[in-house]
């Protein structure tokens, strides 16, 4: 469990982290989704005690990180730049973070071979492709064997087999009641993994509900029906308090009220229905939705026409 | 939450540190700059002693080789190898920013001061041990390849032993300094100019002052106030040896304590 309160962080002129409260409960993979430079890896550096929040404080399993002794066992956490010495060889790097929290010396050779690097252990980790050097990450965060996971944007330079390993991998934490925090600024990414997510732009919080809360009541998602007897059911829809819209094609386009409830009133009514669907947008279009107003580096329509000066 | 295997380590404070002290001597010992760094300054040491043995004598006269502090003399090496140790000493902690280890270093120990204190401490002990070592190494080989008795002492004459001795710990001390201007600036290129421009600037620009100044400042500069404990002869204008080695301490001390004062008031 990692707990948000108030949380903000500035650098100088700029407001990286702006007063976000959030919370990743165990046994779910949460996604942390926005765009670049909404404060994703920001946040996880103050959740690691790293940086220090301007205000606010978070918590991960009650305590602030700085005050466990041996945090490794608490939570393991991969960080978006590389953060080991490439002089040193992958086995040499995970023993020395082993030996600081008194992490038995086989746990090492354990995790090596979990991540597919056993063959690799000697050698100098500078020479990694990023894919190994995420795995390696990966390795570190789970030396400890630790209740809460921490990802930043993990499968940044994977090839197709190294995504689904991950996404499996995720999937199995969780299952074992771990919480589970991955970043990521690609909603396909998430949809495949998360199970709740939590999305923020510019550093505020934009929205925190599962994934199906996430994708209900959006201005995307709408029942669409046909019926001979289209102006009666509209008629009655509109008293239950939906919103109708007539489309040129003779269907209706219904906001407000679930299928469900269309198909009983059409029963109740014994009106018939020729089709009788719901359609929800796309996560994808509810993130961009979502995320319009806060994407930091947006191109401007038109930016790159060639102009007049 | 079953399938979680919670193993609770030992949790006593000295136990604690013993890790991170392991941890700082893993890192240390795991990257090639480590070795290469010792090594050079061994043989610096010895390869100066070997030749100043054989070239120096045959340049001074009788007079002047009955009179030279030729124990100093045999330490001659110390003028490169302490920049290799000092870089070492720098490089130990701005490797860890420069590579982004650091953020890994203080995610596993978010005690910062501890992980400061365990890594001065294994830089310190290595490099006492190194110095003294080479500093013996190269007193010996000098005095082996001496051609006459003119300019040979033995460890047993007055201020020898502490001088020999003493050319390890100001290695050592300088490394210190090192690694405390490395904590506090952070990046290797800026720390290693700091520390090198701290050593040799400071008597360069004593020169241009006015003479009254160089004999009062003079002895305090860094560099001048180290030197005194691995000398035999005490120089005109400068501290007596422990003195001298005391204010050397100071400077390093200085440092660490800005260091230590800083790491943890500041983002990784």
């Amino acid at each position: 469990m990692i707990e948000a309160n108030g949380l903000s962080k500035r650098y100088g002129p700029t407001l990286a982290v702006d007063d976000l409260s959030f919370t990743v409960p165990p046994g779910l993979v949460t996604g942390f989704l926005g765009p670049n430079g909404a404060g994703k890896s920001t946040t996880m550096r103050l959740i690691l005690g790293l940086d220090a929040p301007t205000s606010g404080s978070v918590t991960v399993n009650g305590r602030p990180y700085a005050q466990y002794q041996r945090p490794l066992f608490e939570v393991g956490a991969l960080l978006e730049a590389k953060t080991f010495h490439g002089g040193r060889s992958a086995y040499n790097h995970l023993l020395c973070l082993a030996l600081s929290n008194g992490i038995r010396r086989e746990r090492v050779g354990k995790v090596l071979g979990l991540v597919g690097l056993a063959s690799v252990a000697r050698k100098r980790a500078g020479g990694f492709s990023l894919g190994m050097a995420q795995r390696l990450g990966i390795a570190a965060a789970l030396l400890g064997d630790p209740p809460v996971l921490m990802l930043d944007e993990p499968v940044n330079g994977l090839d197709p087999e190294g995504v689904r390993w991950i996404r499996t991998l995720l999937k199995s934490l969780a299952a074992e009641g771990r919480t589970v925090l991955v970043s990521s600024h690609l909603m396909s990414e998430m949809s495949m993994t998360a199970d709740r997510l939590i999305i923020i732009g510019r550093g505020r919080l934009i929205a925190q509900a599962s994934i199906a809360d996430f994708l209900d009541g959006g201005p995307g998602s709408f029942v669409r029906v046909r019926s001979p007897q289209g102006g009666e059911l509209a008629a009655l829809l509109q008293a239950q308090g939906a919103a109708v819209d007539c489309q040129p094609d003779g269907t209706l386009r219904v906001t407000g009220v679930t299928s469900d409830t269309v198909g009983e009133l059409a029963r109740a009514n014994e009106l018939t229905l020729l089709e009788l669907s719901a359609h929800q947008a796309s996560l994808e279009e509810r993130y961009m939705e979502l995320t319009r107003d806060s994407a930091d580096y947006q191109a401007a329509a038109g930016a790159l026409a060639p102009g007049r000066k | 939450m079953a399938a979680i295997a919670t193993r609770q380590a030992d949790s006593r404070p000295l136990s604690h540190f013993a890790g991170i002290l392991r941890s700082e001597f893993c890192k240390f010992r795991s990257v090639r700059s480590t070795l290469w760094a010792l090594l050079a300054a061994v043989m610096f040491n010895v390869v100066v002693a070997v030749l100043l043995a054989i070239f120096l004598p045959r340049a001074l006269s009788a007079q002047q080789q009955a009179t030279i502090d030729s124990t100093r003399v045999s330490l001659g090496g110390m003028h490169l190898s302490q920049v290799a140790i000092g870089l070492l000493g720098v490089l130990v902690i701005t490797s860890e920013y420069s590579t982004g280890m650091i953020r890994a270093t203080l995610a596993a120990v978010p005690r910062r001061r501890l992980m400061l204190a365990a890594k001065m401490i294994v830089f310190a002990v290595a490099a006492v041990i190194t110095g003294i070592f080479m500093s013996f190494a190269a007193y010996f080989v000098f005095q082996a390849f001496l051609p006459g008795d003119a300019m040979r002492t033995s460890l047993s004459d007055p201020g020898v032993l502490r001088a020999v001795t003493g050319g390890g710990l100001y290695l050592a001390v300088l490394g210190l300094l090192g690694l405390g201007l490395g904590a506090i600036i952070r990046s290797s290129a800026g720390a290693v100019a700091a520390l090198f421009g701290l050593l040799f600037v400071p008597p360069l620009i004593l020169t241009l002052l006015p003479p009254s100044w160089q004999d009062t400042v003079g002895p305090y500069l860094p560099m001048e106030a180290g030197a005194t404990i691995f000398s035999v002869q005490q120089e005109p204008n400068t501290l007596a040896a422990w003195t001298g080695f005391g204010v050397f301490c100071l400077y390093a001390a200085t440092a660490l304590a800005v260091a230590f004062a800083l790491i943890n008031h500041r983002d990784a």
